[in-house]
C-alpha cells in the first residue's frame, strides 16, 4: 500500500514528506540541517542525546526530532535562540558527565562532539565537571575502550545488534553510574562473541572506542559506510 | 635570625620562591630553594595506553613540549621494542635541534638579557624585553627573529608549533616534503648570523662581569652530558657522562635503561621537586648539574666545526671545566651555533626525505626509558605497561630537577657575596634571582611576570617582626 503524502511546515517552509518518517528524516531529506550525535543514519534511533530537539507549534515542550514522527500539517521549528540554548547546554552536560581532555584524545581534530560544541558555540562549561575515576580497557588485541570519552550515544550498542548482529555491547546502571560494557560486562577481550570486525569504533562520534596503537589526534573514522550498509540491509526501526 | 622571601622568582619559567635566612649579625647564614607547585603527571597518565604518553607529557610544558614528547616517544620505543627507521632519526634530531634553537634564545634574550645588557642594578621597572627593546632594539630584534626561526622550523615539520603530534612512538607521523627542507636551509643562514653576531657581542661583554663569573655558583660539582661513543655531545641520541669537578671522567656511555643504576631522587621537605644525586656518591654528596654548561663539560667537543672553535676558545678563558654557572648563558650560545650546525648537516642527508618514518609494533616489551638532552640538561622518562600496554607505573626526571642542589648551592653562594641583611636592596635581590635564571630552570610551563617584575622581599625579625617590606610592581 503506498504510504500516505503528508505536509508540514519546516522552519515556515512548507515540506513534503510521507507517513512514518521522523521529523528529522523530512528535514534532511529537503535539505535542512537538525545537530545530532546519537543518530546515525540507517541504525535505530534512540533520542539519546537530545541535540536533535526542536520546537513544534501547539507542543510546550522540546522534541527529539530523531524519534518523532511527522503529522499532517506539523510546524516545526529547528532554528531559535532557546534551542541553541538547550543544545548548547546538552553539549555541557556531556563534556563535565566524563573526562573529555580534548589535547590529548586521539579523536582530537576528528571528534563529532567537539565539533558539535564548536559549531553550537560552547565557549566554556558553566556546570562544574564531574571529574570520574574511569577504567580504559585494553583487553582488546586491535582495540580500546576508553569510559572517559564515552558519551552513551549507544550507536556502538546498536551498530554491532543491528547490523553485525553479535550485540557485544550494552548499557549498564542507570543515570550517572550508566556505563558502556562488553558482554555481560566482562573485559573486552574476554568477549566471545565480538567478531572484531571494528564497526563500533568507527561508528562512535568520539575517541571513546579507537584502534589501538594510535597516538593523539590520529583515529580517523568513517561512519558513512557503516550508514550505507545499514539502509542496504533494511535495519531501521 | 632573620629571613628573606623572593617570592616569586621572575624571569624564569614556573613558580619558585627563595628564603634567605640571616643570622643575627645580618650575614647570610642559611638560603634554600622552593618549588611551590605540584604537577602529578606520574599519577593521572596510570592506566593510560603507553602511546598517548607523548601526547599528554608533552602537556607539562609549553617552552619545550618537543623534549617530553622525544623522550617520551623514545621510551615507548623502547616498549614497543623497535628500530625507528633512519629518516624518523634524522627529522626527530632535526626537530630537537630547531628546539634547542627556539628555547635557549627564550632564555638568552627574553629572561636573561635584561640583567646581561641593562644590568644588575638597572631600574627594575626597564628590566625586562621590553626595556631592551627600547635600549638595544638590533639585538632584541636577532631575539626575535632567532627564536622565531627555531618556531618556523617546528611548526614546518610538526605543523604545530606547541604541541605538536607529529613525533610518534616509532618514528613521526609524516615524512618531510622536500620544499620543507629547501625552505629550511634557505632560512639558516640569516640564524647562523645572528647567532655569530650575539656570540661576538656577549663575549665583549662578558668582562664586565668578574664578579658574577666568580660568585655565580662556581663551587665545583660533576657534570652530566650525552656523548656518543666517540665523546661528541649529543642531544637528540647518545649515552650519559659523568665528568668530575676535576676533569676525569666518573662514568661513561650510561644508557638510557642503566639510569637508575646511577641516578636516584630524594624527596626534599620544603620543595615539590626532587632533588636527583648521584648514587655511587650518595645523598646530598652526588650533587651533579646538567644542562649547556655540564654537557659541554662532560663532552670532549661538540663535533661540529664552528660550535668546536667557541668551545676551544671557551676553554682557554676558563679551563677544562668551567664552574661557574654564569657561564651557562655562555655555553647556551654555543649550543645555539652546534644546534643550528647540525641541523645543516641533517638537512644535507639525502635519507632524511625518504618517505619510511615510523615503525610499527604493539607491546613487546614491559618497560621502556627514554633519554634526551632537553635545552635545560638530561630528561628521562620511564615507563612500566601491562601486557595490554596500560602505563602501570611512570617516573619522570626533568632537566631542572637535576640541578635543583647545585642550584640551592649556587644561591647560597650569590646570596653570601652579594646580600648584606642590614640594608636591602633590589639590585643585591635581583642577583640572586639571576643565578636562578642562569640554569633557566622550566619548572613548569610557563613566565608570568613578562613586561613587569612582580617580586616582593620581606625581610622579617626574630619576633617575626616585619622589618623591610622591599615591593616593585
Amino acid at each position: 500500500m503506498p504510504q500516505r503524502v503528508l505536509s508540514i511546515r519546516i522552519d515556515g517552509e512548507l515540506v513534503s514528506t510521507t507517513e512514518g518518517k521522523t521529523i528529522l528524516e523530512a528535514a534532511r531529506a529537503s535539505g535542512k540541517y537538525i545537530p545530532t550525535l546519537c543518530y546515525l543514519e540507517g541504525l535505530s534511533a534512540v533520542g539519546a542525546c537530545r541535540l536533535c530537539i526542536v520546537q513544534v507549534a501547539g507542543i510546550d515542550r522540546l522534541l527529539p526530532a530523531c524519534t518523532t514522527p511527522v503529522q499532517n500539517g506539523m510546524s516545526v521549528t529547528t532554528k531559535s535562540p532557546k534551542l541553541a540554548e538547550y543544545r548548547r547546554i546538552a553539549v555541557e552536560l556531556l563534556l563535565v558527565e566524563r573526562n573529555h581532555v580534548c589535547a590529548v584524545c586521539v579523536s582530537n581534530g576528528h571528534c563529532e562532539l567537539q565539533a558539535m560544541a564548536c559549531s553550537l558555540g560552547v565557549t566554556h562549561v558553566r556546570y562544574p565537571y564531574d571529574y570520574p575515576k574511569l577504567p580504559v580497557d585494553m583487553s582488546h588485541e586491535r582495540f580500546v575502550l576508553d569510559q572517559n570519552r564515552c558519551i552513551l550515544c549507544t550507536r556502538c550498542v546498536r551498530v554491532c545488534a543491528e547490523v553485525e548482529g553479535a550485540h557485544v555491547w550494552e548499557i549498564i546502571s542507570r543515570g550517572i553510574q550508566a556505563r558502556l560494557v562488553s558482554e555481560l560486562n566482562q573485559a573486552w577481550g574476554d568477549a566471545a562473541s565480538c567478531t572484531n570486525c571494528g564497526k563500533c569504533v568507527q561508528a562512535c562520534p568520539t575517541g571513546a572506542l579507537s584502534e589501538k596503537g594510535h597516538a593523539v589526534e590520529e583515529m580517523v573514522k568513517r561512519n558513512d559506510n557503516i550508514s550505507a550498509l545499514a539502509v542496504w540491509r533494511g535495519v531501521e526501526a | 635570625m632573620k629571613r628573606i622571601t623572593i617570592d616569586h622568582v621572575t624571569r624564569i619559567e614556573g613558580h619558585a620562591k627563595i628564603t634567605i635566612h640571616l643570622d643575627d649579625a645580618g650575614h647570610v647564614a642559611n638560603t634554600q630553594f622552593h618549588v611551590t607547585q605540584v604537577r602529578g603527571f606520574e599519577k593521572l597518565t596510570e592506566g593510560r595506553p603507553y602511546y598517548e604518553m607523548p601526547g599528554i607529557t608533552a602537556r607539562i610544558c609549553g617552552i619545550c613540549p618537543v623534549s617530553h614528547l622525544l623522550a617520551s616517544s623514545k621510551a615507548c620505543d623502547a616498549i614497543m621494542a623497535i628500530r625507528v627507521p633512519p629518516a624518523g632519526q634524522m627529522l626527530r634530531d632535526l626537530l630537537h635541534c630547531a628546539q634547542i634553537v627556539q628555547s635557549h634564545a627564550l632564555s638568552f634574550f627574553y629572561l636573561s638579557a635584561p640583567d646581561l645588557l641593562l644590568g644588575m642594578d638597572s631600574n627594575p621597572e626597564k628590566r625586562n624585553v621590553l626595556g631592551l627593546i627600547e635600549k638595544h632594539p638590533e639585538l632584541a630584534r636577532d631575539g626575535i627573529e632567532l627564536r622565531k626561526f627555531g618556531q618556523q622550523v617546528i611548526e614546518s615539520l610538526a605543523k604545530e608549533r606547541i604541541h605538536p603530534s607529529w613525533v610518534v612512538p616509532g618514528g613521526v607521523n609524516a615524512p618531510m616534503a622536500r620544499e620543507v627542507r629547501d625552505q629550511i636551509l634557505a632560512t639558516l643562514p640569516q640564524a647562523n648570523a645572528i647567532a655569530g653576531r650575539t656570540m661576538d657581542l656577549f663575549k665583549s661583554k662578558i668582562e664586565g662581569f668578574p664578579e658574577e663569573i666568580a660568585y655565580f655558583g662556581s663551587a665545583p660539582t660533576m657534570y652530566a652530558g650525552m656523548v656518543d661513543a666517540e665523546g661528541n655531545l649529543r642531544l637528540y641520541d647518545g649515552k650519559l657522562r659523568f665528568r668530575g669537578a676535576d676533569g676525569t671522567i666518573v662514568q661513561d656511555q650510561i644508557a638510557a635503561e642503566q639510569y637508575a643504576d646511577f641516578i636516584a631522587e630524594a624527596a626534599q621537605r620544603d620543595s615539590y621537586l626532587k632533588a636527583p644525586y648521584y648514587v655511587p656518591e650518595g645523598f646530598p654528596r652526588g650533587v651533579y648539574r646538567v644542562g649547556p654548561l655540564a654537557r659541554l663539560n662532560a663532552a670532549d667537543r661538540c663535533g661540529t666545526p664552528r660550535a668546536d672553535r667557541e668551545l676551544e676558545e671557551f676553554r682557554q678563558r676558563f679551563g677544562r671545566v668551567a664552574h661557574s654557572s654564569f657561564l651557562y648563558h655562555y655555553a647556551r650560545l654555543i649550543e645555539i651555533i652546534h644546534a643550528l650546525e647540525r641541523m645543516e648537516m641533517l638537512l644535507h642527508e639525502p635519507k632524511i626525505l625518504e618517505s619510511h618514518v615510523r615503525a610499527k609494533a604493539g607491546v613487546n616489551a614491559l618497560e621502556g626509558v627514554g633519554m634526551i638532552e632537553a635545552p635545560r640538561g638530561t630528561l628521562i622518562h620511564h615507563y612500566k605497561v601491562n601486557d595490554e600496554g596500560a602505563i602501570v607505573w611512570a617516573n619522570l626526571i626533568v632537566a631542572t630537577g637535576h640541578n635543583v642542589l647545585a642550584m640551592n648551592k649556587s644561591i647560597q653562594q650569590v646570596s653570601q657575596h652579594f646580600v648584606n641583611g642590614n640594608k636591602l636592596e633590589e639590585g643585591m635581590l635581583n642577583r640572586v634571582s639571576a643565578v636562578v635564571r642562569a640554569y633557566d630552570p622550566c619548572l613548569s610551563c610557563s613566565t608570568h611576570a613578562l613586561g613587569q617584575i612582580a617580586m616582593r622581599i620581606q625581610l622579617v625579625g626574630p619576633e617575626g617582626e616585619l622589618l623591610d617590606d622591599l615591593r616593585s610592581e
